[in-house]
């Protein structure tokens, strides 16, 4: 496999889980600063062990589906989760939402746990573990989700794109351990609409080639498709951000 | 439970967020689908581009008409 067929699909596993795993962060770093970080870990370690079973369930009773099918309904799936990140980033990019804050996740996260009551069983307060069970597992899923749907069309890319989200997991671990606060000047914006323009372009070429649509110059198409996604992308953000002109006005 | 509600919800939510775009994304992959099947002429050239340019197209009527109805329930208040 050549590093053309790789990167898309590693890169997009990456930025993805990027994104997700500074999510996930910061609800942990909330847990631990206030309740305690026993709670916070074994939180985080139920919900990934949660997601080990869930990807081990789900992984082989994907591969058993008919190859066409698979792709049809992941495809369509990648769209729908790719053109919602790109909605939303355009119309953050274009001003008319407000960015994703982590600062004030992390504030309101911190000001919700120091109201609950604490209620510690065997050292661990459930408050807490769950708060932090429950973080991890949302975006641990749609990390899931990502890195066995960018790889529906080959199972040989499960592993590069498996590697890829451990790569993001690692390097937000990795920061949010040095830094000890929500990772706030990672470029989240920026990050979801490449990511929502990659996660597009894969919805679109998978759910092609579920229909049977040969498309030219097979793999290298979904780089072309990515490139005008972008393209339309960046007019849209132009197109959002310009406030309606009055009739007499055009 | 409430657990288990909120990650149901939160899985739902993944893929839809506006309920029309998600509409309009499935009813155009379904339409190209049945033009394939019922045209048999269709090229495969043609068939992706329909597909692209239409997902392109809902993207952009879809985030243009939200910024729209944004502004105005901003001018409004």
């Amino acid at each position: 496999m050549t590093w053309i067929e790789l990167a898309p699909t590693v890169s997009a596993a990456f930025l993805a889980s990027l994104v997700e795993c500074v999510e996930a962060a910061t609800i942990v770093l909330a847990v631990g600063t206030v309740r305690g970080w026993k709670s916070a870990f074994v939180g985080t370690g139920l919900a990934l062990a949660a997601l080990v079973v869930l990807v081990l369930a789900l992984g082989p009773a994907l591969s058993r589906l008919p190859e066409q099918a698979l792709q049809l309904f992941v495809g369509v799936l990648l769209l729908l989760f790719g053109m919602r990140w790109l909605r939303k980033a355009i119309l953050r990019g274009a001003g008319i939402i407000p960015l994703h804050d982590e600062e004030a996740i992390f504030k309101s996260e911190t000001a919700n746990l120091k109201l609950a009551r604490t209620t510690e069983r065997w050292g661990v307060d459930p408050i807490a573990m769950a708060t932090a069970f429950k973080g991890v597992l949302l975006e641990g899923v749609e990390v899931a989700f990502l890195v066995l749907a960018v790889a529906a069309g080959s199972p040989a890319l499960i592993g590069p794109a498996a590697l890829g989200a451990l790569a993001a997991a690692l390097l937000v671990t990795v920061a949010a351990v040095a830094i000890h606060k929500p990772l706030a000047r990672v470029p989240e914006n920026t990050l979801k609409f490449a990511v929502g323009v990659l996660i597009s372009a894969f919805g679109i070429f998978w759910t092609g080639e579920g229909m049977g649509i040969e498309w030219p110059g097979h793999d290298l198409a979904l780089i072309g498709i990515a490139v005008v996604l972008l393209g339309a992308a960046l007019l849209a953000v132009r197109l959002a951000a310009a406030p309606a002109q009055p009739m007499e006005a055009r | 439970m409430g657990t288990l509600r909120a990650i149901l919800h939160e899985i739902v939510g993944l893929f839809v967020d506006d309920g029309s775009l998600a509409l309009a994304l499935v009813v155009w992959c379904a339409l190209v689908g049945l033009v394939m099947l019922a045209v048999p002429g269709v090229t495969m050239a043609a068939a992706g581009a329909a597909l692209l340019a239409g997902c392109i197209a809902i993207l952009l009527v879809n985030v243009v008409t939200a910024a729209r109805k944004r502004r105005g329930a901003k001018a409004a208040t």
